[in-house]
């Protein structure tokens, strides 16, 4: 699958965003009077670029208020919700910290849970498309919303917590490339029961049907960069699991900063690799994956 | 609304004969001159004279070699458009409600006016049916024609989708599929129709009819009797001759 800028940064920022906005709600954290602001604002920065991000790549953003109509069937449409009610919901408690209202919490915790909820969502867009075997397995959630834990706990500076959090990534991250790289043969789909022609033989492509590009290819059957798959996985782990893990272990605001870059940029890389990675089973009618 | 029908009243869709099918991109054409003038946007094409040209198209015509356990291989042409699946995936994941699966005849189609262009219902799409118009910024896929096949003020016999008018083979055939005496019925029954990717859980109507068993060429030569020349005069000669060294 084509790995868009804009939908990365728009689910690793989003991700981290709902991660912190989680923290603070429930009340890990509570600072108070301009601290709150900044921290708040963190949140609210990061979640809120990353879903105007997600508007990038639509061919019509004019109409973007129409995905709040199908939340019986669509997971994007429910995760439209889930953000705005998350947001929502949160800014009373946001007021309350900087303010200094005293307000009481109890909104917070909903909030955060829905923070949470919100990051399930945007996974199960991903996590509901059958016909990208890699995407479709539970594992894909956990780890969307392990990530979001990971970098909402670095930025609500909770260290031992973090780390932790990193670790059980790293575990998630090893099984996500373990059970993802067998996904498609799991699935059973070839060129065969594509064409339905194994009924007949081995089937190889013969002639393709068009000479030039065309949308599928571009989106769906995006094969640039797999070739070094192995280095960005390895390049992600270090940076998302185990240089942040190690820079908790410090002390300091700056050990923070440097550990939520650090995640940061593995994550994006992490989530480069989930697109680039990810095979659409349409890739079989040209013979390529 | 995305959710799909429980049933619907007709299940339109076409048989496509890859015994028949010549691989002509016949069918290619008539689609795009269609629908480049008729339902909703146009099939934009980008750079079209240019080194790197690339377009919108609701269908799409691969060519196969197979090669069976005993005999040569067969190349066989294959026609790719939308199926108007039953579970179709493509409809439920859409936010907007523009992508639906309509209840009178199963047709799936996109209301161009509510797709934001997210291009969510293409990946749900296992047969890469759908393509996001790069000019208008909204979905296409094949509407089997549905402003042809109601459309009065076209003689009779237009009355079906462009590929299928369009086809110098007959290789693709419309019809009802839920009315088990209609043409495409009885065709899929006879000839063995099926449906591609069953497992991925869609439903599709539209069925691939399988090419017949190929008749086993002949061993030998027809000719064989004559081509067995028994050499005389001078050539006879040289054969022997030639033989012997
Ligand atoms: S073929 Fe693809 S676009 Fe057509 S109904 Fe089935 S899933 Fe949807
Ligand atoms: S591209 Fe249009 S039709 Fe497809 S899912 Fe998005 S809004 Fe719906
Ligand atoms: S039915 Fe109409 S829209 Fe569909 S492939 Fe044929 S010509 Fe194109």
């Amino acid at each position: 699958m084509h790995p868009a800028p804009s939908v990365i940064i728009f689910s690793v920022f989003s991700g981290m965003g709902f991660g912190l906005l989680a923290f603070l709600g429930a009340g890990v954290v509570t600072p108070s009077g301009w601290a709150a602001f900044l921290w708040w604002g963190l949140g609210y920065g990061l979640a809120v670029v990353g879903l105007l991000a997600s508007t990038f790549h639509l061919g019509n953003p004019q109409r973007a208020l129409l995905a709040f109509t199908q939340w019986r069937s669509s997971w994007l449409s429910r995760e439209a919700w889930a953000s705005v009610a998350t947001l929502l919901l949160l800014a009373p408690v946001a007021l309350s910290d900087w303010l200094a209202l005293g307000w009481p919490r109890g909104i917070g915790f909903i909030g955060a849970v829905l923070a949470l909820g919100t990051v399930f969502t945007t996974s199960m867009i991903y996590t509901q498309i059958k016909a990208v075997p890699r995407w479709h397995h539970p594992v894909t959630p956990l780890m969307f919303m392990v990530f979001s834990l990971t970098g909402g706990a670095i930025l609500a500076g909770q260290h031992l917590l973090a780390a932790v959090l990193c670790v059980a990534l790293g575990a998630v991250l090893l099984a996500v490339y373990r059970i993802g790289d067998g996904q498609f043969a799991r699935a059973g789909q070839t060129m065969g029961t594509a064409t339905g022609l194994d009924r007949i033989g081995e089937v190889a492509v013969f002639e393709q049907a068009h000479t030039a590009g065309n949308y599928l290819l571009r989106e769906m059957i995006y094969v640039v960069g797999r070739k070094h798959a192995t280095k960005l996985r390895r390049i992600a782990f270090a940076l998302a699991v185990v240089l942040p893990a190690l820079l908790l272990l410090g002390h300091g605001l700056p050990f923070v900063v440097l550990a939520a870059i650090s995640h940061l940029t593995g994550a994006l890389a992490a989530r480069w690799l989930f697109f680039a990675e990810a095979e659409h089973v349409v890739g079989l009618y040209y013979g390529k994956r | 609304m995305t959710c799909l029908p429980a049933t619907t009243q007709k299940k339109l869709g076409l048989a496509i004969d890859l015994d028949t099918c010549v691989g002509c991109q016949a069918c290619v054409t008539a689609c795009k001159g269609w629908n480049d003038q008729g339902y909703g946007a146009r099939l934009s094409d980008q750079n079209p004279y240019g080194a790197d040209p690339s377009g919108t198209f609701l269908n799409r015509v691969h060519s196969y070699a197979v090669q069976p356990e005993a005999g040569p291989a067969q190349t066989i042409n294959f026609p790719r458009s939308c199926l108007h699946c039953d579970d179709a995936p493509c409809v439920t994941v859409c936010p907007t409600g523009a992508s639906y699966k309509r209840t009178e005849d199963g047709i799936v189609l996109v209301n161009e006016d509510a797709c934001i262009g997210c291009g969510l219902c293409a990946w749900a799409c296992p047969y890469g049916a759908r393509e996001l118009d790069q000019a208008a910024g909204v979905m296409k896929k094949c509407t089997l024609c549905v402003d042809r096949i109601y459309n009065e003020t076209l003689p009779e016999e237009d009355r079906e989708p462009a590929c299928v008018r369009g086809c110098p083979t007959g290789a693709r055939h419309f019809g009802d599929f839920s009315d088990p005496d209609s043409k495409v019925s009885r065709l899929s029954a006879e000839r063995g129709g099926y449906a591609l990717m069953p497992d991925m859980g869609t439903k599709p109507v539209n069925r691939y009819l399988p090419p017949r068993k190929k008749d086993h060429p002949q061993e030998a030569s027809l000719l064989a009797p004559l081509l067995d020349i028994k050499a005389s005069g001078f050539a006879g000669w040289l054969d022997k001759i030639l033989g012997k060294i």
